[in-house]
């Protein structure tokens, strides 16, 4: 049973992870326009360089 | 660009959804520009937007946002919207500038937001603690079950203080006026069950109710986050409806003219309202002659003559010469926002309707209480052990969780408001379904309801082709809207205008020319020598001859005629309620087959009639759009207005209808129906289980594994019926 010891902190960071991933993208407006941004990945305008 | 009033509906208790902005002073520095941008839809409309605006010289930034069809623009400040909008119209994209100071979404998107954070922290806690709660289901013992529950006890009462803090909030406000609401059950609950569960794990006891605590605030959260997108995308779009309408003015100065926000007005101003204008204050004509077009205001479909001298109201229309008009009253002061007060007088009837969530939590709630007061009590004094009664008290109080009530209403009508909205409804108000489902009469307004407001030529191919010629010639001379209903007329008939030199527009009056050496008029009857009839009529006279009358009807908006048989099929009482003239509405009622039909209606009499249809029972739906009809609106059981029509108008309505079709009326009363009807069939499911679950949880057979079980498939159950909703 000692391996619970490792185990269930592992399990929870690697779900805190998420949480924090999760709470990160709605903070940063990730969400406002789902249509928009579905639909900005197929354009190849600064495929080359970032968009300055 | 036309001028818009807009009142300050500040005594409107249900508009929440869409607020009167106030006119925002310019901003210093760079300026912050919104276009709806209504016909893009792909990724290469983004681009070329995009790019298009980039390319104006001063503009630093511009985004497009797809989902809400609208582009942001940062930019010096002599860029100008106008000069954006030409930009993008250049570049095939219609464009219309919104008002940013009615465009207050970032509040909305921080409640949202902070709902969907708490919702990802309860959802995080619950799938942890549940795992650990499955391995103690499942037969873990003694030391490892004592650390499960200490470890689940660790993450659940940070998890609750920052997830459930809304419940808490509202139960201690409901609490502080001697009231019970839906939240106070709820937060019992958690308390109750946060407590016993920390007292059976301090003494090494067998059940915890962690897991079930979490899941019951993740389910409700949930509930309540879905209500608010709901509300949060009516009220964008109904934000977006009033930041349409720009509301500026051009003040006439010694040193030229100049575009102000309305707001800015005072009174003794003179104001240039153009052809096609709304004018924008209560005031006196000073210069100029014209017709204005008061059916906003009246309901009567027949222009007005204007001349210096007369007085005007804030809302008419301008419909032919410039005017300049001095400001007797502005703002609050106009009679457009004297209509407000008979609105907020007839709004205190509406505020009496309790939502069928409200009196399902007045039968729940203190059933509740007393069901586990009673089992508490019956415990103790059974067994006269403290730890067993209270742990009961607690199961009983999870196992009667309102998670399916709190989830049976927004799930339907989320499901519901979208459907409407695909079909072009927009439902402001949180219970505008569930009273538009009682509704048993349809009151419709005339003008700009089920007509368009525009006029058509009354049965073209009886007149003379001739003198259509001459007067389809004239008519093509000006912009007034008789004229081009009548070139329009004329031209669907094929028929080529007369050559008429010399065309000039008198405003007020009508167009002249000369013809074969003959002088012809096409105008007002009493300008041209004719008999003014009861009719919208334009008159032609060529020479001498005896003058011959155009005359015109309102052209009926799309879907009236299939809208009013499927009331009727619908066995609705439909009455036609209008400020126009008699034989107007007489002739519209008799087409369409209403019986029911009043004339010439003063706005009290609208609301009055409204009163008392309300008072023999009835519940009525009032469809209308002008300001004679923002009282009746008010005053209806439930109210739909166009998109075309005033602000004040659409403020005091519970749906607005997007589109010029006006079918969806009828699939929305079907469609609230059987949104209610899933609404009912949900609480009896969420009753379902609580009548099978709460005897075993009296009877002390329920554990934390049964808890759960009921909670989530009650839960799941009732969001899989909402979505069966058509």
């Amino acid at each position: 049973m000692n391996v619970l010891s490792y185990l269930i902190p592992i399990s929870l960071v690697l779900g805190a992870l998420g949480l924090l991933a999760f709470l990160y993208t709605v903070r940063s407006n990730q969400y406002d326009d789902p249509e928009g941004d579905s639909r900005r990945i197929l354009s190849d305008d600064w495929d080359d360089h970032p968009k300055p | 660009m036309t001028v818009h009033a807009r009142p300050a509906l500040a005594a409107c208790p249900a508009c929440v959804a869409a607020p009167a902005a106030p006119v925002q002073p310019m901003p210093e520095g760079p300026a912050r520009i919104a276009l709806s941008l209504p016909g893009i839809h792909c990724q290469a409309c983004i681009g070329t937007v995009e790019r298009a605006l980039a390319d104006v010289p001063g503009v630093t930034l511009a985004r497009v946002n797809l989902t809400l069809k609208r582009a942001m623009v940062d930019a010096e400040p002599d860029v100008t919207a106008a000069a954006l909008v030409d930009v993008l119209e250049r570049a095939g994209y219609e464009a219309h500038e919104l008002d940013t100071g009615a465009l207050s979404a970032t509040q909305a998107d921080r409640a949202g937001r902070d709902l969907l954070m708490r919702l990802a922290v309860a959802g995080f806690a619950s799938m942890n603690v549940m795992l650990l709660s499955i391995s103690v289901w499942s037969g873990a013992a003694d030391a490892t079950r004592d650390m499960f529950h200490w470890i689940s006890a660790a993450i659940t009462l940070p998890a609750i203080a920052f997830s459930a803090k809304p419940f808490f909030v509202n139960a201690w406000a409901a609490l502080s006026v001697r009231r019970l609401n839906m939240d106070v059950p709820i937060v019992l609950a958690i308390v109750l069950a946060l407590a016993t569960s920390l007292w059976e794990t301090a003494l090494s006891g067998h059940h915890a109710y962690f897991d079930a605590a979490l899941a019951l605030t993740f389910f409700l959260l949930a509930g309540r986050y879905l209500d608010h997108r709901t509300r949060a995308i009516a009220r964008s779009a109904a934000q977006e409806l009033a930041a349409l309408e720009v509301p500026r003015a051009l003040l006439v100065t010694t040193d030229g003219d100049r575009e102000v926000p309305v707001a800015e007005l005072a009174t003794g101003d003179y104001i240039r309202v153009r052809p096609g204008g709304r004018i924008p204050v209560d005031g006196e004509i000073s210069e100029g002659r014209s017709e204005l077009d008061r059916s906003v205001l009246t309901g009567e479909t027949v222009p007005v003559f204007a001349a210096p001298g007369q007085a005007v109201s804030a809302g008419e229309v301008n419909l032919t010469g410039p005017l300049i008009v001095r400001a007797t009253a502005v703002g609050q002061d106009t009679s457009l926002h004297r209509m407000a007060e008979l609105v907020s007088i007839a709004e205190s009837g509406r505020s009496r309707y309790t939502s069928l969530a409200d009196s399902a939590a007045k039968l729940y709630a203190p059933g509740v209480h007393i069901l586990s007061a009673l089992a508490f009590v019956g415990w103790l004094l059974w067994s006269g052990d403290m730890r067993v009664a209270l742990n009961i008290a607690a199961a009983v109080l999870i196992i009667t969780c309102p998670c399916a009530l709190g989830l049976a209403v927004p799930a339907v009508t989320t499901a519901a408001s979208g459907r409407l909205f695909r079909k072009g409804m927009l439902i402001k108000h949180a219970t505008a379904l569930e009273r538009l489902a009682e509704v048993d009469t349809v009151v419709f307004d005339k003008t700009g309801t089920l007509t368009e407001g525009t006029p058509k030529l009354n049965a073209p191919d009886s007149y003379d082709r001739d003198q259509m010629a001459i007067a389809s010639a004239l008519a093509k001379g000006s912009s007034h809207p008789l004229s081009v209903a009548l070139a329009r007329a004329a031209d669907d008939l094929g028929i080529v205008p007369q050559a008429v030199s010399d065309i000039r527009e008198i405003p007020g009056y009508g167009t002249e020319g000369l013809w074969k050496g003959q002088r012809v008029r096409l105008g007002r009857a009493s300008w041209v020598g004719a008999q003014q009839g009861t009719e919208t009529a334009a008159w032609l006279s060529v020479g001498q001859n005896a003058p011959f009358g155009f005359s015109f009807v309102d052209a009926l908006r799309p879907g009236v005629e299939e809208v009013v048989a499927a009331l009727h099929a619908q066995s609705k009482t439909v009455i036609l309620l209008s400020g126009d003239a008699t034989h107007a509405v007489a002739r519209l009622a008799g087409d369409l087959g209403i019986h029911e039909w009043i004339a010439e209606a003063l706005p009290e009499d609208k609301a009055n009639r409204i009163a008392s249809l309300a008072r023999d029972g009835r519940k009525v739906l009032m469809v209308g759009d002008g300001l004679n009809d923002t009282a009746a609106l008010a005053a209806a059981h439930v109210s739909i207005s166009p998109a075309t029509a005033l602000d004040a108008a659409r403020v005091a309505s519970d749906i607005v209808l997007l589109g010029r079709d006006v079918t969806p009326i009828a699939d929305a009363l079907e469609t609230a129906r059987s949104a209610t009807r899933r609404i009912r069939e949900n609480f009896r499911i969420a009753t379902a289980y609580n009548v099978i679950a709460v005897p075993l949880a009296i009877a002390g057979f329920a554990t934390p594994l049964i808890a759960a079980l009921a909670m989530s498939t009650s839960s799941i159950t009732v969001s899989l019926n909402a979505l069966r909703l058509r």
